[in-house]
């Protein structure tokens, strides 16, 4: 895909190849924005859906056939839950023939959806893993949504960055930073944890892994959520127009990290571990800079992938232990159970709802036949709570839950996160360092929820600290 | 019954009893082998039962298949001998087996 392509299409191929390497790429994104919006205004673009808040009903008074699992609200109304339950239990491999995302198959029992998962030969992840499209005109390339071989070989360029190996090194670095921000953070008085404590934290987190400026780090997160949260993928709350601009945003900024790392390279300096680096040192991948769709595609994908999920599951944990008193005092008798305790938040977090898939074939699944070129999306956050799967009763939070590392919010096979470790070390170590630090950690009322069928998270949370005396 | 012994990245050994039938990862997991996660519980999916097969031992645990193949390739750990232990089904033809244990699992 050639951002440029649809302003200059007379012009030949040589011409445009040229032309894209020389003009800098967030000049590009503007200009693709230029013409969607001139296509927009001819009434020749692809129409966006406006979603706006009703109360939604309760499940068990809607039809099999009417029940809507991409409803952007679900989530935030609390009704989630009773709705997959419904599915689960009644119609485990579910049509929804008319949402605003168009038709889609729901997958919601915890083997079924391992058996999609498992079956990149028959479900593939291309054009995009949420149910709606990316933006008109914004649609870049990401090894997320590719199949193999090409997705192995980009994905295998990058993996290094949050391999085993590169994060024992950076653990005390984590450590500290986590240290830093937990230090600051007001004691015995109200005060927002997401901002203050998950989305710092988490964007320290990614500032180091792109050695990205780090008192601009606060852009990483802006950054990531508008991307993850366009109306037509996933029923989110930004729009076109600030899509593009972060784009542009994005395209500038990492563009000149890019280059400017590629010259300290080859003016002899040596690479470091950051993700940029790795890139350049890779065969497959020293290019991209010149595959605009490829190379803004790989930096979204990273930017969004470290942020929104660890930054959920760290406000998600606290929610979870708060509901569950028994399980913050067991905690604190035994700190020792934190890494089951991180599995168990991921899992009943489940921070990413679902990953979409294409049918390659027809496919027949728990009796359902699923036709070549349906959307297929598998629901990890109920897979999660599936009881078929689950021997403790999945709607609890148990922090040593038996069998809980068979959560499937990394997802399974070749698409599994690349950068679960990462994420396991940053929530265990925060844990450890909060329980040396307070005794209660009081969650003052309900949190405020994302507007998203894809992203499970949270805006805001009131938290009150006790420290140990 | 025969017996395979599996190396720890310390060096620390541990020999188990052969189950015929069973999987390697399943063997591991039963007696509680430290460094197997199998977070899939042996589907093929994870890649978190990554094992380094003593090279005298490569034929003998039998081919790999593609989607073994391709989730080796996830780990930046592989080595030209590296298994998923539940992909190796155990037999008395593997007595004397030994694999290595990997610093990380994906």
């Amino acid at each position: 895909m050639n951002l440029l392509k649809p302003l200059l299409e007379p012009v030949i191929q040589p011409a445009l190849d040229k032309a894209t390497s020389v003009i800098p790429l967030h000049w590009q994104i503007r200009g693709a924005h230029a013409f969607q919006s001139l296509k927009q205004r001819a009434g020749k673009a692809r129409p966006i859906p406006v979603f706006s808040e009703v109360p939604l009903p309760d499940v068990s008074t809607l039809a099999l056939q009417d029940i809507d699992v991409s409803n952007p609200f679900l989530y935030r109304q609390g009704l989630w839950h009773s709705y997959f339950k419904r599915l689960r239990d009644e119609c485990p491999v579910h049509f929804q023939k008319s949402s605003p995302f168009g038709p889609f198959w729901s997958v919601t029992r915890y083997e079924d959806i391992m058996f999609v998962d498992t079956h990149h030969d028959l479900f593939s992840a291309e054009p995009i893993i949420t149910i709606g499209p990316q933006p008109e005109g914004l649609e870049l390339e990401t090894f997320i949504a590719m199949d193999p071989p090409k997705h192995d070989a980009q994905r295998q360029a990058v993996q290094g960055v949050v391999a085993p190996k590169n994060l024992a090194q950076m653990e005390n670095l984590i450590r500290s930073r986590t240290a830093d921000v937990l230090d600051r953070l007001p004691v015995n008085e109200p005060f927002d944890w997401v901002q203050n404590v998950s989305i710092d934290l988490t964007s320290r987190m990614l500032a180091t892994l792109f050695d990205f400026p780090f008192e601009q780090r606060h852009k990483l997160a802006y950054w990531s959520d508008v991307a993850a949260s366009p109306p037509e993928a996933t029923g989110g709350s930004s729009n076109t127009a600030e899509a593009f601009d972060v784009a542009a945003d994005i395209a500038s900024n990492m563009s000149s990290l890019w280059r400017d790392k590629e010259a300290r390279i080859a003016a002899g300096e040596e690479p470091g571990f950051d993700l940029i680096s790795l890139l350049l040192a890779n065969a497959t991948t020293r290019t991209m800079i010149n595959r605009p769709m490829e190379f803004m595609g790989n930096m979204a994908l990273l930017i969004v992938g470290g942020n929104d999920t660890t930054r959920n599951s760290m406000t998600g944990g606290l929610w979870a232990l708060n509901q569950f008193p028994d399980e913050f005092a067991k905690l604190k008798q035994n700190p020792g159970l934190i890494p089951n305790m991180v599995s168990e938040i991921i899992r009943w977090q489940t921070p990413l709802a679902y990953m979409r898939r294409v049918a390659k074939e027809d496919v027949t699944l728990n009796g359902q036949t699923i036709n070549k070129g349906d959307k297929v999306v598998m629901w990890y956050a109920s897979g999660n709570r599936d009881e078929r799967a689950f021997e403790q009763d999945p709607d609890q939070f148990i922090i040593d839950r038996k069998n809980v590392r068979k959560h499937l919010s990394f997802g399974f096979g070749v698409h599994r996160c690349m950068g679960n470790r990462l994420a396991e070390m940053q929530l265990r170590i925060l844990w450890e360092e909060l329980l040396k630090r307070f005794d209660d950690i009081e969650v003052l009322d309900e949190p405020e929820y994302v507007q998203s069928n894809f992203v499970r998270g949270y805006t805001r949370m009131s938290v009150k600290l006790t420290a140990i005396t | 019954m025969g017996r395979i012994t599996f190396i720890e990245h310390s060096g620390t050994e541990h020999v188990v009893d052969i189950e015929v039938g069973q999987s390697l990862m399943q063997a591991a997991v039963e007696n509680g082998i430290p460094g197997i996660d199998a977070d899939c519980g042996g589907a093929c999916a994870c890649g978190t039962c990554h094992v380094i097969v003593d090279k005298d031992w490569v034929q003998a645990t039998g081919g790999i298949n593609a989607d073994e193949q391709g989730m080796l390739g996830l780990t930046p750990e592989i080595t030209d001998t590296s298994r998923l232990s539940c992909q190796v089904t155990l037999s008395e033809s593997l007595d004397g087996l030994i694999v290595r244990l990997p610093e990380f699992q994906m």
